[in-house]
């Protein structure tokens, strides 16, 4: 500490002599000198004021950031209270209105000497919470000038937690400033409390530090391992984070892939309309919502939970009308259902269009759903975890209807063998409208989460159809299990693979992968096994 | 098993009467932009590009319908190797603008100089030459077609799967060809031609040449087409589609039947898109689109599957409703194709030629539509 003193030494020195030296005239005290007018001696009266300790100090300061601050032409400083003047020096109220009062000005310099000057107090403020944000915020500053009011903070602070903070900043005050003949033992100590604290912003420092040809060898050397060391983690956790947002587009994909396979598993067809009725799930959550907003505008913040319910009914009922309008006239066509289906959708997307226009629709997303939260050096966002839990709940709630259901049962049994099914009384007509239904529904589901991410336009469906075509041929159909695997499959390998070789060379790597794949599983990675499903 | 050992059992009448059709309408559209302007059987170039447009489809929909209709694969990426063809022709017409382009570089097309390329890619060389451009626009399909299908049909992938992986196909084609790093032009594809074997690609002449030039090689295909399937090796297909297992039972291999009728439709589908990018002027990867592919088989499906002529019957009436729709009530295209897709799907299984057969003929169920691969336990 005996060297750190003499630092603060000569720079207490180096503002003093710089205050001398540009003040064009003297002023009885720092409150004169704010008075002036003259930015300069304003920047100086307000470190001044800041160190002195004068409990005016803070009022002052802040009434000068707020533009409270009058100066009267006949001399004194006045702080506006609403209708009111209270004497800046003695903090009394004046009874008379001063004559003549001007608002002071602020320009960059005061500014910054403002800022300096207040992040100084707040380091010695009695509030915790004060000192500890105070400390953090001045870790991004890395200004010398307020090196001598860390080191008097760190000289006082008890608080383990903002210690540590000022020393961070502290380290980075340090490593900011050019290096100093003696003060090598402190760099390399500032080099590695640095390294430990990670991130961008110390990176950048160490970066320059590791390329600075003025530092000492040893200081360069430590440097850049811990530029290494930052660079690794960085890259750790930005893993960490595709995986994240793989999973929350694996969950996406989960939730569009489970209706197509569950149609495909039961009645051996492709609904190429899938993705319209995730569109449609997500233009029934934009609609909730418009009509909460116009009724009962105090449940708007849960109106995305009453859209669930409402885009699965609304979309499972189409489901069912298409099954009994027109996929039960092509039964037995597989391929012909899926030039149908895809004409449905060109005529879903248009009416789509035609009644709420081409553009896209803003679905808000309540407050409790937006921002996000660090997890490590993750970003999480409430979003996209929502929609990861969202996901889970439709998978469960979905293997409780398929084993504890007599639908479940019956829509298993069609699955597996469709004419023993129909032998045993079951009427596979209904199960295939309900199973349709039930398909079409997830699709709803599906909308209203995409609605949380992505634009909702009438195009929508056709943006996330081909990768849930992928998960399914994947997956394999009649086992949630295989769908599961193969959207997380998908969805992550998608994302990880994306920084190393672009967005589109992922997409592309991640189809080629699963043509070659199903090229040795034709059934997908869980295929329905007996003879009921003999290619 | 009579029926194999029956040379040509289906003539397809209609195929041959079709590419008369076909070289006759070319040749007269084609006559007819000749005549001076004040004639009043004179036709715009307009018309003559649409024209050959259509025909260019044509070509597409008669690849589509000899997998789908004859060997019972529903090809959704079929455009993928349309597009692939015309950007072979692309590339030739790009480098026949030499020195003429924006930048005046006589190696380099424009967009390779606007990236600050330095040098041709190697998959460029020789595509100066108009006869090494021509190879690659029916090799390069070949290929791909032929590593797909061998993987594809090796390991029995069929029915729904198989649509659905071609779409992947063209998709990724797609996505890739949007990349300016392929060395294709990226979003903007490959555009500007000037001239093609020294002739003008902007003037009446050599715009009506192309045209008769499509229905000439259009006319080829169909008559190619009708000798594959007329005979033995058509008996082979239909009883691949109709019952694959059984006829793998009877000691034929139907993964190599399928393999050849593959790649033989993508060279069909190739040369079509080669000539569609010389009277379109411009091919970008929006032709890899999987809609595209999956509006060429609504095309065979409105003419007719398994009949070759209902294919081009069925392209260029479908193309023409689009051109006459768009025009008039753009809105309502979309509904307009969609409800084509209901309406075949649903009431005309046999298309156009369908409803125009049992009129000539009692026709037996010779070309049934009925596909039974994943539904293997009714069969």
């Amino acid at each position: 500490m005996r060297k750190a003193g003499w630092l603060s030494g000569v720079m207490a020195a180096l503002v003093m002599g710089a205050a001398i030296v540009f003040s064009p005239l003297a002023h009885a005290d720092e409150f004169d000198a704010l008075a002036s007018g003259h930015f300069e001696d304003m920047a100086g009266a307000i470190a001044t004021l800041a160190a002195s300790g004068n409990p005016q100090a803070v009022p002052v300061l802040h009434a000068l950031e707020e533009h409270q601050l009058f100066a009267s032409s006949q001399g004194g400083l006045f702080i506006r209270q609403g209708e009111n003047y209270v004497d800046a020096r003695t903090g009394q109220p004046v009874s008379a209105t001063p004559p003549d009062l001007h608002p002071m000005r602020l320009n960059n310099r005061v500014r910054k000497a403002l800022a300096g000057a207040q992040a100084e107090m707040e380091l010695v403020a009695p509030q915790r919470d004060v000192r500890l944000k105070a400390a953090t915020a001045l870790y991004g500053r890395h200004d010398p000038a307020l090196l001598p009011a860390i080191d008097h903070a760190l000289s006082v602070e008890k608080d383990s937690g903002v210690r540590v903070k000022l020393e961070e900043a502290r380290a980075a005050t340090i490593l900011g400033q050019a290096p100093v003949e003696g003060a090598q033992s402190q760099r390399l100590e500032a080099v590695h409390t640095l390294a430990g604290v990670g991130g961008l912003e110390a990176r950048g420092i160490l970066a320059s530090v590791a390329a600075a040809s003025v530092e000492a060898p040893d200081v360069r050397k430590a440097a850049s391992e811990g530029v290494s060391a930052i660079d690794w983690h960085l890259r750790m956790w930005s893993v960490f984070q595709n995986a994240f947002y793989g999973l929350s587009y694996g969950s996406v994909l989960l939730l569009a892939a489970t209706g197509l396979a569950i149609t495909f598993g039961v009645m051996g067809v492709i609904n190429m309309a899938h993705g319209e009725m995730m569109m449609i799930g997500a233009y029934t959550t934009w609609m909730v919502q418009q009509g909460i907003r116009a009724t009962a505008p105090m449940l708007e913040p849960v109106s995305i939970l009453l859209a669930i319910p409402v885009a699965f009914l609304v979309c499972g009922t189409i489901g069912v009308v298409i099954e009994r309008g027109l996929i039960r006239f092509l039964y037995g066509r597989p391929l012909e259902t899926l030039l149908a289906t895809w004409g449905l959708s060109l005529i879903l997307q248009q009416a789509v269009r035609s009644i709420f226009g081409p553009t896209n629709l803003a679905v808000e997303t309540p407050l409790w759903l937006s921002g996000s939260f660090a997890l490590g050096g993750m970003d999480i966002t409430l979003n996209r975890l929502a929609i990861f839990i969202f996901a889970g709940l439709v998978l469960g709630g979905l293997m409780l209807v398929l084993r504890r259901t007599p639908l479940g049962l019956q829509m298993r049994a069609v699955t597996q063998n469709r004419r023993m099914a129909a032998l045993m009384g079951i009427r596979t007509p209904r199960v295939d409208a309900l199973a349709f239904g039930l398909g079409a529904g997830l699709a709803g589901l599906a909308g209203v989460a995409v609605s949380q991410i992505d634009n909702v336009s009438p195009n929508l469906g056709q943006s996330y159809i081909i990768d849930s075509f992928m998960v399914v041929v994947f997956g394999g159909v009649g086992n949630l299990w295989g769908t599961l695997a193969a959207a997380m499959a998908l969805g992550m390998g998608g994302k990880i693979l994306e920084p190393t070789i672009g967005a589109v060379s992922a997409k592309i790597a991640i189809l080629v992968l699963v043509i070659l794949y199903i090229q040795r599983h034709p059934r997908g990675m869980f295929p329905v096994r007996g003879r009921g499903v003999e290619s | 098993m009579n029926l194999l050992s029956k040379p040509g059992a289906r003539s397809f009448p209609g195929a041959v009467r079709m590419a008369a059709v076909v070289v006759v309408v070319a040749i007269v559209l084609a006559g007819a932009s000749m005549l001076p302007e004040s004639n009043p059987l004179h036709v715009s170039a307009f018309v003559v590009s649409l024209a050959g447009k259509y025909l260019a489809y044509a070509m597409l929909a008669l690849s589509v319908d000899l997998v789908w209709g004859f060997a019972g694969i529903l090809t959704l990426g079929h455009a993928a190797f349309f597009a692939l063809g015309g950007y072979a022709m692309g590339m030739y017409l790009m480098r026949e603008i030499g020195a003429r382009g924006v930048y005046g570089n006589p190696n380099l097309p424009d967009f390779m100089i606007f990236l600050s390329w330095k040098s041709l890619p190697w998959y460029w060389w020789g595509t100066d030459h108009f006869a090494w451009a021509m190879l690659l626009v029916l090799v390069i399909p070949a290929a791909l077609a032929g590593v797909f299908g061998w993987l594809a049909f090796r390991s029995r992938v069929s029915g729904v799967y198989l649509s659905i992986i071609t779409q992947a196909l063209t998709y990724a084609l797609m996505l890739g060809f949007f990349q300016n790093g392929l060395g294709f032009g990226g979003n903007n594809g490959l555009t500007d031609f000037k001239d093609i074997l020294g002739a003008d690609l902007h003037t009446p002449t050599t715009r009506a040449v192309l045209l008769v030039v499509t229905g000439v090689m259009l006319a080829l295909a169909l008559l190619i087409s009708r000798f594959v399937v007329g005979g033995r090796f058509g008996n082979l297909l239909v009883a691949v589609r109709d019952a694959e297992s059984r006829t793998r039972f009877l000691g034929y291999r139907p993964d190599q039947v399928k393999l050849l009728v593959w790649v033989f439709s993508a060279m069909i589908a190739a040369v079509g898109g080669a000539l569609y990018v010389t009277q379109v002027g411009i091919i970008n990867p929006g032709e890899f689109a999987p809609a595209n592919s999956i509006e060429s088989v609504i095309w065979v499906a409105v003419g007719g599957r398994g009949t070759l002529a209902g294919a081009v019957l069925g392209a260029v009436l479908v193309n023409l409703g689009k051109t006459l729709f768009t025009a008039w009530l753009p809105e309502f295209w979309l509904y307009g194709l969609g409800l084509l897709f209901l309406v075949t799907t649903l009431f005309l299984p046999n298309g156009l030629m369908g409803l125009w057969r049992p009129m000539k003929k009692a026709a037996p169920e010779e070309v049934t539509p009925e596909v039974s691969d994943t539904q293997g336990d009714e069969a």
